[in-house]
Formats: structure tokens, C-alpha cells, sequence
């Protein structure tokens, strides 16, 4: 179980080969990747993501300790990133290793329901000079309940 | 004496990242009363509370939450993560 909170670009080959080498127990690997993702009715400059160093890590180990427990995972892997990111760039990633893919899919599924409303940060879009923090949605809260 | 660090629109309305206080308010809410009635920049940032969430020591709790003890508190909006 790993977690990495950092502002520079990570490479998704990179760090699933390095996640997944060596491993011999594993039968399913799943991965996520989030992405600013461009908006054609009213282009974005640049994102700006916030966070609360020292919560966050702590949170985000918590909910993988969850996810390890609930589906006996192997090992999990979650990178995320702060500071100015443009669009296109990936923000975000998680990955899971398990023995079989249902247990990868949902560990990977659980954790990102989490991070999206239980780890903190906060992201700002930037739009021709405006700034707009980005508003929770319900429906991120409302996807924490299938899990309970 | 109790660090209070404060994110996201909670920070820009309140004009700073984080600031030591001394206090005699025994739970959040007491805190954040007394926090409103010192400037209007405190007004305007804790006006709806269901806007805001609050931690203790890093860990995600309520504003009727007992802060005796507690050495960091943090005020911020809801989590826009992943």
C-alpha cells in the first residue's frame, strides 16, 4: 500500500511497471487515471490543485487499509498531484492488484469514491483570468453509500 | 494557544493560510463564534456553516466536536479530490 502526493508529472507506464514487477501472486491489475479534462464551451487555462499536507497521506492511507481488508488486496497504489496542471495532463492515479479482477475493480472503485469526497483537496479552474473553485457534487457523497 | 489552518475559499476569505490563537471556546462552533465576532473576513468565511468542513488533528470531525486538547484545527470546503 503506497501513497505519493506530489506536484510533478508522473508517467502511468512508469508507475505500473514498476507497481506490478516482480509480483507472482497477483492475477488482476486495474488502473485509473484522472485527467483536467478540457472544456470546449468555456476553455480552461489551467487547474490549481489545493491540499492539506499531512492529512492528506494520513487519509488516503486509511481508506487504503479499507480497501486491503475488504477485498484482501495485494497492493494498491495511488499517486496525486498539486499545484498548476494544464489540461490534458493526468491529475491522478490509482491502481490495484488482487488475485482476481472483481476484487481489483472494486478495491479500485471504492478507493476512488473515497479520495473524490474523504481526502483533501480542492481544485481551482482557471478560465480567462477568472477563478472558480470546483463545487463538491451530491452525487460524489451519495457514491460513498454503496459502500456502507 | 491552538494552530488554526484554514483551505481552499475558506483561506481567501479569511486572508491567511494559518494563524495561532488563543482561545477559551471549548468546542468548534464556540471557536468559530468567537472567531466571527473579532473581524468581518471571519463573518464572511463561516456565514453558512453547512459549507464548511472541519478537522481535528487531521482527522474529520463535527462542529460540536470537543477541541480540548486538540493542537491543530483546520477549516475547509467539502473535498473536491481524485
Amino acid at each position: 500500500m503506497s501513497v505519493r502526493i506530489q506536484s510533478h508529472r508522473f508517467d502511468i507506464g512508469a508507475e505500473l511497471e514498476a507497481f506490478s514487477s516482480g509480483r507472482t501472486d497477483a492475477g488482476a491489475m486495474v488502473n485509473f487515471c484522472g485527467i483536467v479534462r478540457q472544456d470546449s464551451e468555456s476553455p480552461l487555462a489551467r487547474m490549481v490543485i489545493e491540499h492539506y499536507p499531512g492529512m492528506t497521506e494520513k487519509s488516503i492511507r486509511k481508506i487504503e487499509d479499507e480497501a486491503k481488508d475488504r477485498w484482501s488486496l495485494i497492493d494498491s497504489l495511488i499517486v496525486h498531484r498539486f499545484g498548476e496542471l494544464g489540461p490534458g495532463e493526468p491529475i491522478m492515479m490509482v491502481a490495484t492488484l488482487a488475485k482476481h479482477r472483481a476484487e481489483a475493480f472494486s478495491a479500485a472503485e471504492f478507493l476512488m469514491d473515497y479520495l473524490k469526497s474523504r481526502a483533501p483537496f480542492w481544485k481551482k479552474e482557471i478560465r480567462s483570468g477568472e477563478a472558480s473553485w470546483v463545487a463538491s457534487k451530491l452525487s460524489d457523497e451519495a457514491a460513498l453509500d454503496r459502500w456502507n | 494557544m491552538v494552530e488554526i489552518l484554514y483551505f481552499s475559499w475558506v483561506r481567501e476569505r479569511i486572508g491567511k493560510p494559518r494563524e495561532t490563537v488563543e482561545t477559551g471556546a471549548m468546542t468548534v462552533r464556540q471557536l468559530v463564534e468567537e472567531l466571527k465576532s473579532r473581524e468581518p473576513r471571519y463573518e464572511s468565511a463561516f456565514s453558512d456553516l453547512s459549507a464548511v468542513r472541519v478537522a481535528l488533528d487531521q482527522e474529520l470531525t463535527d462542529f460540536d466536536a470537543s477541541i480540548s486538547g486538540t493542537r491543530e484545527i483546520a477549516f475547509f470546503p467539502p473535498m473536491t479530490g481524485g
